[in-house]
């Protein structure tokens, strides 16, 4: 008995393993695998895909759910490799018209006429198009504006101008402070990355009259504009914002916002539902609204994001994914998130249908300060001097996710304290231009 | 006397001080778990609050943990039985034959734990996506086995090092082939340490994120997939992310108080000659 041992265990383990090779490999029906972030409004379009499967009993879906940086290492290897494991992506606008031009994501050609791609917000729709082609369809997007308190600016005896500049806003704060009961004038994103301190930063140098290269690819930082943002950025947080600025991303600034520790905060217009759902804030009756406020150059690049579906070339089932994104992004659906979480869910930012809705103005007081920043978005918009990229609170280049991050770290440092601001100039100057020149991008 | 009473209440608190350190981040994560969205990011943190399930029901909701939980013993228990299966046989050569080679190998075995993973990753993909391994359990088990390799042919080569050869060579007398003196003496009398090496490298395979975050999907996520969905860029988390965690880790971390007593056992096993 004891001497088959050996044998029983090669036998139960092999069995073990063949047993272990997963099912669904091939099916006459398909099965699409989608890949997104998990932010509100991802949560759910997953939630209510049952609706989809229902009209669509040959389709299936499976869900890859991941948080935003893990998600694109994850499918930026996958599309790159043409491994072909998702169906659907969730790709940001910085992403769309780079994988377009690398052939990584199929064009969307044929929509019903019924999509209504007119009603797509025009700046949302310009920047998922490359040579004529939508390359992904818009889930959600946002632009950026001033939050503040109004009954901290009533007590103060102060009123947030209908277009403030940022010498106001520098005052405003300064007024508002009061440390000692850990209220703090100005909360902004001080967290090191591209997509989080130098996305405001590089909003702000625009405003600033600063631009990150010239024609040639040279870069721009070591300038006077950059000098003036970077200043000033640095001085209001370091007087006027919370303790500890460089760990604050977006979530740590909403939490700080919702908690009644700032006075004002200028981030993405996605803040808005959030700051006004009762159940998230403590200041939810207390929110104002204002533009982003300006600088010394007005009508520059702003603020333009949105959260899209794509396509990856690699997929094997196109059309039976190009009908999913179609339903995700039509008004059908929006009309959908209405009927079952109410008009203040609905993902917000892509479609003019949506802001002309009644019912949608009525419980979203914000919307239209959010319509209007969206279709006054300008991300291809001219800086002072010409510029050769494209985009407002990045560049639109592949390797301004290095760049980006390392000159966010640089900035990050002036916040502390452990770098003034021209030697970190100097620093992330020489550092951009090292990074463009071995690129090739410098002729 | 006085001294020596001293000294044995110093080594009490500084043990329970340790032990409260290393507990208090799980303790945290639990309580965090019980929290609304909004309490769990209050400052300053709230020690009493009136406890909820909502997060767990929103974990439930959004994920089949089921599947994940699955997924995370397959390819643990996997990833372990093809690490020994491949170890017991490597060790019993390098600890009873050595030859001369025997010491840079194991040496070499070593330093490939030094490469950071992210250094293969585009390889190792390429090769996944050429055996149709992406997003599957067998895929898992082959990377996690091959990863804990090293690891577990170390452990278990010092383990069998401890072991006097002559009893292996009164088997030898009595006939005994390789194959048997490693099961009917080997394995019996080393058996501690056996265990305690499987127990760790389940233990590693269960919390291993990086390649299970790139290699699968959706067919053979395990429950680190499962814990990285919960947090998000925009908008509150904390109280998800914690309920998450908390469901993730609760089968290993019972497994692993249930195994404590043969845990130790193997680790100190030989320590007193």
């Amino acid at each position: 008995m004891a001497r088959n041992c050996p044998r029983a265990l090669t036998v139960a383990s092999l069995a073990l393993m063949s047993g272990l090779i997963p099912a669904g490999a091939a099916r006459a029906d398909a099965t699409l695998t989608v890949a997104t972030v998990n932010n509100g409004d991802m949560v759910v379009m997953q939630k209510l895909s049952s609706e989809f499967e229902k009209q669509h009993p040959d389709i299936h879906l499976r869900w890859v759910v991941l948080e935003e940086n893990v998600l694109r290492q994850r499918v930026t290897t996958d599309i790159a490799t043409k491994a072909g494991q998702f169906d659907i992506v969730t790709v940001g606008n910085y992403e769309v018209p780079i994988w377009a031009k690398q052939g990584w994501l199929a064009p969307m050609e044929d929509l019903p006429a019924s999509y209504d791609t007119a009603d797509l917000l025009k700046p949302v729709r310009d920047a998922l198009t490359y040579q004529d082609k939508l390359y992904a369809l818009p889930f959600y997007a946002e632009s950026a504006m001033t939050y503040y308190r109004t009954d901290l600016f009533d007590k103060a005896g102060l009123k947030m101008p209908d277009h403030p500049t940022y010498t106001q806003i520098r005052e405003f704060a300064d007024k508002l402070t009061d440390k000692t009961h850990q209220t703090y004038g100005m909360c902004l994103r001080g967290k090191p990355g591209w997509g989080e301190n130098m996305a405001y930063v590089t909003s702000l140098v625009d405003t600033f009259g600063g631009q990150w290269f010239d024609m040639g690819w040279h870069a721009k930082l070591d300038t006077p504009e950059w000098h003036k943002a970077i200043t000033y950025y640095s001085d209001i947080l370091k007087q006027d914002g919370p303790p500890g600025a460089t760990s604050n991303g977006f979530n740590e600034n909403l939490a700080l916002f919702a908690g009644g520790h700032c006075a004002m905060w200028i981030d993405a217009t996605v803040a808005s539902g959030m700051l006004y759902d009762k159940k998230q804030s403590q200041v939810s009756d207390k929110v104002g609204f204002a533009p982003m406020p300006v600088g010394d150059y007005a009508g520059g690049p702003t603020w333009l994001w949105s959260w899209n579906l794509g396509i990856p070339a690699s997929s094997k089932q196109k059309p039976a994914a190009e009908s999913f994104v179609a339903w995700a992004t039509s008004k059908d659906y929006i009309k959908l998130v209405a009927d079952k979480n109410g008009w203040v869910a609905v993902p917000p930012g892509t479609r003019q249908s949506t802001y002309d809705q009644p019912e949608y103005k009525k419980v979203a007081p914000f919307a239209g300060f959010v319509v209007n920043a969206i279709n006054s978005a300008n991300p291809t918009g001219s800086t002072k001097e010409p510029r050769p990229y494209l985009g407002a609170q990045f560049v639109a280049i592949p390797e301004f996710q290095g760049i980006g991050t390392q000159v966010g770290q640089t900035v990050a440092a002036t916040l502390t304290g452990q770098m003034a601001v021209d030697a970190a100039l100097k620093a992330a100057q020489s550092a951009t231009d090292r990074a463009v020149k071995q690129a090739g991008y410098q002729k | 006397m006085r001294s020596s009473l001293t000294a044995q209440l110093l080594i009490a608190v500084l043990g329970w001080g340790i032990a409260l350190l290393m507990f208090f981040p799980i303790f945290w994560m639990v309580l965090t778990s019980f929290k609304t969205e909004g309490a769990a990011i209050a400052t300053p943190p709230q020690l009493i609050f009136a406890p909820t399930l909502e997060s767990y029901a929103e974990v439930q909701s959004r994920a089949d943990y089921l599947s994940f939980a699955f997924n995370s013993i397959a390819v643990s228990v996997g990833g372990t039985v093809l690490a020994l299966a491949f170890a017991i046989p490597g060790a019993y050569a390098m600890a009873f034959h050595p030859s001369t080679r025997t010491r840079g190998t194991l040496l070499w075995m070593l330093s490939t734990k030094m490469l950071p993973p992210v250094g293969v990753l585009v390889p190792i993909y390429l090769l996944f996506r050429g055996a149709g391994l992406l997003d599957t359990r067998i895929g898992l088990i082959l990377i996690y086995g091959l990863m804990n390799l090293p690891i577990v042919v170390w452990m278990l080569f010092t383990f069998f090092k401890e072991m006097p050869n002559d009893i292996l060579e009164a088997g030898r007398m009595d006939g005994a082939k390789a194959w048997g003196e490693v099961w009917y003496l080997l394995l019996p009398l080393t058996l501690p340490g056996v265990a305690s090496t499987g127990l760790l490298s389940l233990i590693l395979c269960w919390n291993e994120a990086f390649w299970s975050l790139n290699l699968t999907s959706s067919a053979a996520a395990p429950l680190t997939t499962f814990i990285a969905s919960f947090s998000s860029p925009e908008g509150l988390f904390f109280a998800k992310l914690s309920a998450a965690s908390t469901v993730a880790v609760a089968p290993i971390l019972v497994f692993g108080w249930l195994s404590q007593r043969q845990l130790v056992r193997g680790l100190t096993f030989g320590a007193v000659k």
